[in-house]
């Protein structure tokens, strides 16, 4: 008996196996694109991830129904679990980049700062294009360098501009700058560390003074660094943690009495999820986010209707609509449907390939009536990419958090680009002479 | 006279017990033409990047513990900062050293991951088990602190990351998958074909010595002291390597973060799974943790995708990896190897039973 049912199971795992490596039954449809999904649903950042795929399926999903497509070309999607590591990511990868079932992969967003360092190279091979919004290389907004990444709307670099700007425009112009303290209290790792070059470099121009305080990963004890704040008296801290060390930070600036209403979080401390653990020492709290929180643009009235209430949204938690995660996620589907839109309009109104993608990304312009006619105004801003510059908006807004949404308290706030491009171009002439990449010409290009 | 000589045994023609004359391995040999010529033909870029190459280095990096913890029975938790060592090494020779061939910088990078390995196993002359395992975990910290506080390791990238100059071989361009899959089994078979006669050698008997009885292993004349420490350096050499083929062959960049302590953890789960003081098991357990989630995953998404939550397949998948991982620890606890080696002894008796 016990051996029948063991041979039993054995034969089952081998059939499943067997079943596995059988192509999958749907057929070929020859006017589809498919929109990979490297998910994170399990490990340490699922909370933060499953609001963002709801916000993807949710718009893809309306696309399809709605729209009827791109310009009739359906999408199709499957989701792989990254877990968001860097050796999963990379499975999920070549997993996907031949495409599914015959529709191609135009453009792939690998969701996760690590898997996007390991596809840069992969990708570039591939003539995959990569979206990373808020993070990855910066020095990859040189398209002439990096053709196939695209760290769109803000990088690092930007975000620490645009948050001097913020301050200057509270203190009442740059002029004011000079001898303000502004202590950047940052997660110690490679993605905290980002910001130091720029912020060095804006602390020379506008004559500030610049604090650096790392906070050792996890962060979960912050007593040494708020104590060093503390005694250093700045006039703004800039919040750059990540995880669990955002609401410890916030926690122990109220214990130290710092003024919550003096910290900016980033782009990563700028969630839901990063301020209610905190209670209401998060009560004031300002961020700074490319894809502001709310649930009144015009895009969700539409998804609302469509999907919501017909029950076919991905969304586990209905109070999380709106939310800062489930926008980026509507942000993040959004670009990457504009861009194959984009693609469209040179090579016809079919599914495109990773290199046709990377065209229409880099002749993606998405401005103010356009954003209207999809209904973004507001929730994105005008994004205009080219060989050149693979960044494009370079702005945020700042939202300050009233204990239990976030209010915006400001229009976009440009980054001063300029300034920062040397910086930019000295990393990515770095990167060319290490690897022996001949810079392309991005005056052919166009 | 005659009575002692009665006493003595007798002279043989031959000597009474032949020694086994080695016959071919014909099996590994198959194997091994299999995965050099056969595979980089027949495998697509899925095979080569996303199983073959990381099951390998898994395979390397298993081994490399295995020598530490399977044959001379020193508990190590660090193994993942030796790896970042080999990595961050290699990929600095290869930076600042202009004209250096791959080989010698792998070589190089296994050599100063030695160095530092050998280093922190002086601790082991004092102390013993769980408390040498603490001083391994306080390595795996500190090397990690030490390459994301130390921007020269990294070259001043503003990410953090490093990712390989070039790969060539010989005036060879390996960067295809075929060709880091080649590297990376070239690598593979080497370091074992050494591994294999190291722990046949007198070095890995007094290895085995030590990890059975150290006492006694002292009182027999084997320096203990040394020849633990030489098991560190001989560990941290393999773990380097891999971690180097793990940076670039594999992932392409690798920052500390590729070497955290879930790595570790990792490989030493490949060598428990897998069987200690067992040279094949790593590649059983490097295979088991490697590729039985993707089994897993892909049962999950064509049995069940689309019916099921997203999120509740993923942790289905990891509750029956979890499960699985017990049962045959239950089934055998001294690793699927030796389950392995159960089944052939009865298929050789078959149909007669034990």
């Amino acid at each position: 008996m016990r051996k029948s049912l063991r041979r039993s199971i054995a034969g089952a795992l081998l059939a499943l196996g067997a079943s596995s490596t059988l192509p999958g039954l749907v057929q070929a449809a020859a006017n589809e694109q498919f929109f990979p999904l490297a998910t994170y649903r399990v490990g340490a950042y699922a909370s933060s991830g499953i609001p963002v795929w709801a916000g993807m399926i949710d718009y893809l999903r309306y696309i399809n129904e709605v729209e009827g497509g791109i310009n009739g070309v359906k999408l199709v999607w499957q989701e792989c679990e990254t877990e968001w590591t860097a050796e999963k990511g990379i499975e999920c990868y070549e997993r996907f980049k031949n495409g599914l079932n015959g529709a191609p992969v135009a453009v792939y967003q690998p969701n996760g700062a690590p898997a996007a360092y390991a596809l840069a190279d992969k990708a570039a091979a591939d003539k995959i294009p990569l979206i990373t919004l808020g993070y990855g290389r910066t020095e990859a907004t040189d398209g002439s360098v990096f053709p196939y990444n695209f760290p769109v709307m803000l990088t690092f670099y930007s975000e620490a501009s645009a948050v001097v700007n913020y301050i200057a425009e509270r203190e009442g112009g740059f002029d004011k700058l000079k001898g303000k303290k502004i202590a950047t209290v940052y997660h110690d790792s490679a993605y905290g560390r980002e910001t130091q070059g720029p912020l060095a470099l804006l602390a020379e121009k506008y004559g500030f003074e610049n604090l650096q305080i790392p906070v050792a990963d996890p962060g979960n004890e912050q007593s040494a660094q708020w104590r060093q704040v503390r005694q250093a008296k700045p006039d703004w801290v800039f919040l750059r943690t990540w995880g669990v060390s955002t609401p410890v930070a916030i926690k122990t600036a109220a214990r130290f009495g710092f003024p919550v209403d003096r910290i900016i979080g980033d782009i990563w401390a700028s969630s839901d999820e990063d301020v209610l653990p905190a209670g209401d020492a998060g009560k004031g709290y300002l961020a700074l986010t490319p894809y502001p929180g709310g649930a009144d643009f015009a895009i969700h009235q539409k998804i609302k209707e469509h999907i919501l209430d017909q029950g076919k949204s991905d969304l586990k938690d209905p109070k999380s609509f709106g939310s800062v995660y489930y926008n980026s996620g509507l942000v993040n589907a959004a670009i990457a449907v504009e861009a194959i839109r984009a693609g469209q309009q040179k090579f016809g109104q079919r599914p495109l390939t990773g290199d046709e993608g990377r065209w229409g990304l880099e002749h993606l312009n998405v401005d103010e009536a356009r954003l209207k006619a999809i209904g973004f105004a507001g929730l994105m801003q005008p994004l205009r990419l080219s060989c050149p510059d693979h960044e494009g908006g370079g702005a945020a807004k700042v939202q300050q958090w009233d204990g239990a949404r976030w209010k915006l308290l400001t229009d976009w706030v440009q980054a001063d680009r300029q300034t920062l491009r040397p910086l930019i171009e000295a990393k990515s002439a770095a990167y060319a002479k290490e690897k022996g990449i001949t810079a392309r010409d991005c005056r052919a290009e166009q | 006279m005659s009575i002692l000589s009665h006493s003595l045994p007798a002279a043989h023609d031959s000597a009474p017990v032949e020694l086994l004359r080695r016959r071919l391995p014909w099996v590994l040999l198959a194997l091994l033409a299999v995965a050099f010529g056969l595979v980089p033909w027949l495998g697509d870029d899925y095979w080569l990047n996303a199983i073959l190459i990381p099951f390998l280095v898994l395979s390397l990096a298993g081994l490399g513990l295995n020598l530490l913890t399977g044959y001379t029975g020193q508990t190590s938790v660090g193994a993942a900062g030796f790896m970042a060592v080999g990595a961050f090494a290699t990929y600095g020779l290869l930076l600042r050293v202009p004209g250096l061939p791959l080989p010698l910088a792998l070589a190089g990078g296994g050599l100063i991951a030695a160095g530092v390995g050998f280093v922190f196993g002086i601790p082991s002359n004092r102390i013993k088990g769980f408390y040498l395992m603490v001083t391994t975990l306080a390595a795996q910290f500190f090397l990690e602190w030490v390459f994301t506080k130390f921007p020269w390791f990294y070259n001043y990238a503003s990410s953090g990351t490093i990712s390989a100059p070039r790969l060539e071989v010989f005036g060879h361009d390996l960067h295809s998958p075929t060709g880091r899959y080649l590297l990376t089994l070239s690598c593979v078979v080497l370091l074992t074909w050494v591994a294999v006669n190291l722990v046949r050698s007198q070095i890995g008997r007094n290895w085995m010595a030590i990890r059975d009885m150290d006492t006694a292993a002292a009182v027999i004349g084997i320096p203990v002291d040394r020849y633990k420490r030489l098991a560190f350096a001989v560990s941290s050499f393999y773990l380097g390597v891999a971690g180097a083929l793990w940076a670039f062959a594999y992932l392409g960049t690798a920052s500390a973060g590729s070497f955290d302590i879930n790595r570790s953890f990792q490989i030493l789960f490949i060598i428990i799974i897998g069987g200690m003081g067992s040279i094949a098991g790593n590649f059983v357990g490097a295979a088991f943790i490697s590729l039985l989630p993707l089994l897993l995953n892909y049962a999950g998404q064509n049995l069940l995708g689309g019916n099921v939550d997203a999120g509740q397949l993923q942790n289905l998948q990891k509750i029956i990896f979890g499960v699985l991982i017990i049962w045959f620890l239950i089934k055998e606890p001294e690793g699927l190897i030796r389950l392995l080696t159960h089944l052939r002894e009865r298929l050789a008796r078959w149909p007669l039973r034990f």
